[in-house]
């Protein structure tokens, strides 16, 4: 017990809460497997099922053939079945393949059975850019998903919030999909030992600040902390809110914050138009319009398919000195 | 030929003066059209003719006071052409189609008819056009959602404004800064901002001596008190021969300085009555009743040289009577001598307006937005009263409660001025 405790508050990266979460689902219920594209032999293209294969064995952590819409429909009818698939995609962009399953099948199946038939699927997958992966690997589809009724979206931007989301998601009877950003899995954190659990619902005030609103999610958020770690050595006091889940939207919290700074800048990896940060922009000037003392800032992804050349990519998304720039014009 | 005479505006209308006359002689008029403008025992009214044709000729002198039926003028038929075409100096101008009326408005305000875009039918120019055309919108003010609703509740006036944010936007500061006041004192809590500033909308301001501006910050709050607050309004005469009574045995063992007034003796009552009928003391925040958690009662102080302010008592219910005298005699010299600190005028959760020493018997109040209720007091003074079936002479004060519909029925409102009537029998335990 103390030798869990122990290692539980140790140092970690997301990559290994991500693992240490898959490694207690499976351990916790039969029910449960993984399958996806190189999840087993290969260790997961980004290493998070790496060690699983060995100890679990390939009827737990299959691997799939190059077919999207085969495997993460194969995972909706074992879901159906009683099991308790936990699907990798390995980007967002082949996700694509598996619309027609995501939306069409385990979005709907409940509301077009009346309600008999849930369907408890995991579907995880990479999102994002920032590593050089170019157009097809590097978009943030995240807000697509978030806009289909029946999906649960979670954006795990934290250890925490990596070890203990899957085990959240598993237990919802219906379909989550989880978005780990690309860039996080290398990012290290002190896992919270008091923290056996998370919520769904709830977004999270990360720092809490005065001044002005900073709303954002997955990988965003570490560029949101610098930017308001810089700025508060100007004296502008940032309060940065972790959406933590895309739908729900939790806007109770980004309003009540809104409500204290009268500022925010949403901080959204996606592009502009359409984008999950417009949808926020929306129910802030719905909602807490009064509260308002300057227009709602935006920093998103420049609209073309993301560069492979390091500064292009760099220049096209959000960065610590772009999320600044737009505190301040919201300070101004 | 057709002759225009004064109308009969009513069946008691027998006589009229021609205040003014809306065409000049060589107009032509369309029928319908407005032509005078006619006084009457009872109001002015514009008059219409009912023929088409030219104005030949002006009979009366506006100011003359003829009988109904007298000849005003001479409006031949028309020749031709359209009827209500402006005649217009020298030759005639071919002005989009307006009435007589319009075009006398016009002249009036000095306003080129040519250069008028007519809104009504066919093009016709509208008075409302002229209107418009005369008092062109005055440009929108650049001003953030919050800065206007901080504006509303401080009584600033955005135009006076200068703002600071992008584009010249007046922002919220700005308007803090044109108040005056400074930070969260006097600022509405949002709606539903759980644990942010607290301070509801402070009443009148500040203390700063009396001029315009406060004038104008009254006037702003109250009229939108009246607008805003339905009130319902209760009063009740109790009988202070007991708190006088008291207070007198109590105040004989007291030095001079330390001697309590009826006053002090009223806002304690009023503080502890607030407390037992909690659906009054607090604020209508957000479309709905926000309790308070404490009494903080404001005190209306009318100062020298106008105006007044409510700056507000701490925790008066539950502080004892002698402090709360203390605090009294200071606030209001304070408050006079314009030296308020910012949380004594941040937020009072229950004013009174206590008029006794200004001699009246009743006061009813406009409540504070966004408080729901305010309290009247008003002289103390001896009245006949029944006592055990008996006439006798006992020392009284009238009571009011003036308090928001939207937040609280009469019988609350009853409850209140009740618990206060009782609590004043019992001066031993204030």
């Amino acid at each position: 017990m103390n030798a869990t405790r122990a290692a539980d508050t140790a140092r970690t990266t997301y990559r290994e809460a991500l693992r240490a979460a898959l490694r207690e689902a499976l351990r916790g219920d039969d029910r449960v497997f993984l399958m996806g594209e190189d999840v087993g032999r290969y260790g997961g293209c980004f290493g998070v099922s790496l060690g699983l294969l060995e100890e679990f064995g390939p009827d737990r952590i299959r691997d799939t053939p190059l077919s999207e819409s085969a495997f993460v429909g194969a995972g909706i009818g074992a879901a159906l079945g009683g099991m308790r698939p936990v699907v990798e995609i390995m980007t967002v962009n082949f996700s694509l393949l598996a619309l027609d399953q995501i939306m069409n099948n385990a979005a709907t199946l409940l509301h077009m059975s009346g309600g008999q038939l849930n369907v408890p699927i995991v579907i995880r997958m990479t999102t994002g850019a920032g590593r050089q992966l170019a157009a097809q690997h590097s978009h943030s589809l995240e807000s697509w998903y978030a806009h289909i009724p029946g999906l649960r979206v979670l954006t795990p931007a934290t250890v925490d919030d990596a070890r203990h989301m899957l085990a959240a998601a598993l237990d919802d009877p219906d379909p989550v999909v989880l978005f780990e950003h690309g860039s996080l899995y290398n990012e290290e954190g002190v896992l919270d030992a008091a923290t056996d659990s998370v919520g769904l619902d709830s977004a999270a005030v990360r720092r809490p600040g005065a001044d002005v609103s900073v709303i954002t999610y997955g990988g965003s958020l570490p560029k949101a902390l610098a930017a308001a770690e810089e700025l508060s050595g100007d004296g502008v006091d940032v309060e940065v809110v972790d959406l933590r889940s895309l739908r729900p939207l939790d806007d109770a919290t980004v309003l009540e914050s809104v409500a204290r700074t009268h500022r925010a800048v949403i901080v959204d990896e996606g592009w502009r138009s359409g984008s999950i940060s417009g949808e926020i922009a929306a129910r802030i000037a719905e909602q807490a319009f009064y509260d308002l003392d300057a227009p709602v800032q935006r920093v998103c992804s420049q609209e073309v398919p993301m560069p492979y050349a390091k500064q292009l990519e760099e220049a096209a998304l959000p960065q610590p000195a772009s999320i600044v720039a737009a505190v301040r014009r919201a300070v101004a | 030929m057709g002759e225009f005479t004064m109308p009969s505006l009513g069946a008691d209308m027998d006589e009229g003066t021609l205040v003014e006359w809306l065409v000049a002689e060589g107009a032509e008029v369309a029928r319908g059209d407005v032509v005078a403008v006619v006084e009457t025992a009872k109001s002015t009214i514009e008059v219409e003719c009912f023929e088409s044709g030219t104005v030949t000729e002006l009979l009366a002198e506006p100011g003359t006071t003829v009988p109904v039926g007298t000849p005003l003028a001479v409006i031949s038929p028309a020749a031709s052409g359209p009827p209500a075409v402006a005649p217009g100096p020298g030759p005639a101008a071919a002005a989009a189609p307006a009435t007589p009326l319009v075009r006398h408005q016009a002249a009036e305000e000095g306003v080129d008819l040519q250069a008028v875009h007519g809104s009504g039918r066919g093009g016709r120019i509208t008075r409302a056009d002229v209107s418009r055309a005369a008092h062109p919108a005055p440009a929108r003010i650049a001003a953030s959602p919050l800065a206007r609703r901080l504006a509303v509740s401080l009584g600033v006036d955005l135009a006076a404004v200068r703002g600071t944010g992008s584009r010249g936007a007046v922002k919220a500061d700005d308007v803090r800064a044109a108040a005056g006041s400074t930070g969260a004192a006097g600022e509405e809590s949002a709606p539903g901002a759980a644990g942010g500033e607290s301070a509801p909308a402070a009443p009148a301001g500040r203390a700063a001596p009396a001029g315009d501006r406060d004038r104008l910050a009254i006037a702003r709050l109250m009229a939108r008190a009246k607008r805003e607050i339905p009130h319902y309004y209760l009063s009740t005469v109790i009988d202070l021969s007991a708190a006088l009574e008291w207070m007198r045995t109590e105040n004989s063992r007291r030095t001079v300085a330390d001697r309590l007034v009826p006053a002090a003796l009223l806002l304690k009552a009023v503080a502890l009555a607030a407390r037992e009928v909690p659906e009054l003391n607090g604020h209508w925040i957000g479309g709905r009743f926000v309790p308070a958690t404490g009494v903080r009662l404001g005190t209306a102080v009318s100062l020298r040289g106008g105006g007044l302010v409510a700056p507000s008592l701490a925790d008066a219910d539950r502080l004892p009577l002698p402090d709360l005298m203390a605090a009294l005699k200071d606030l209001v010299a304070r408050a006079r001598h314009g030296r308020l600190r910012a949380s004594e005028t941040a937020d009072p959760t229950l004013t009174v307006t206590n008029l006794g020493d200004q001699g009246v018997e009743t006061v009813f109040g406009v409540i504070y937005p966004p408080q729901v209720a305010m309290v009247g007091l008003g002289r103390v003074t001896d009245r006949p009263v029944a006592v055990d079936g008996m006439l006798a002479v006992h020392p009284t004060v009238t009571a009011t409660l003036s308090a928001d519909h939207r937040a609280s029925d009469g019988a609350t409102g009853s409850r209140f001025l009740t618990t206060l009537d009782r609590l004043l029998q019992h001066p031993e335990d204030l």
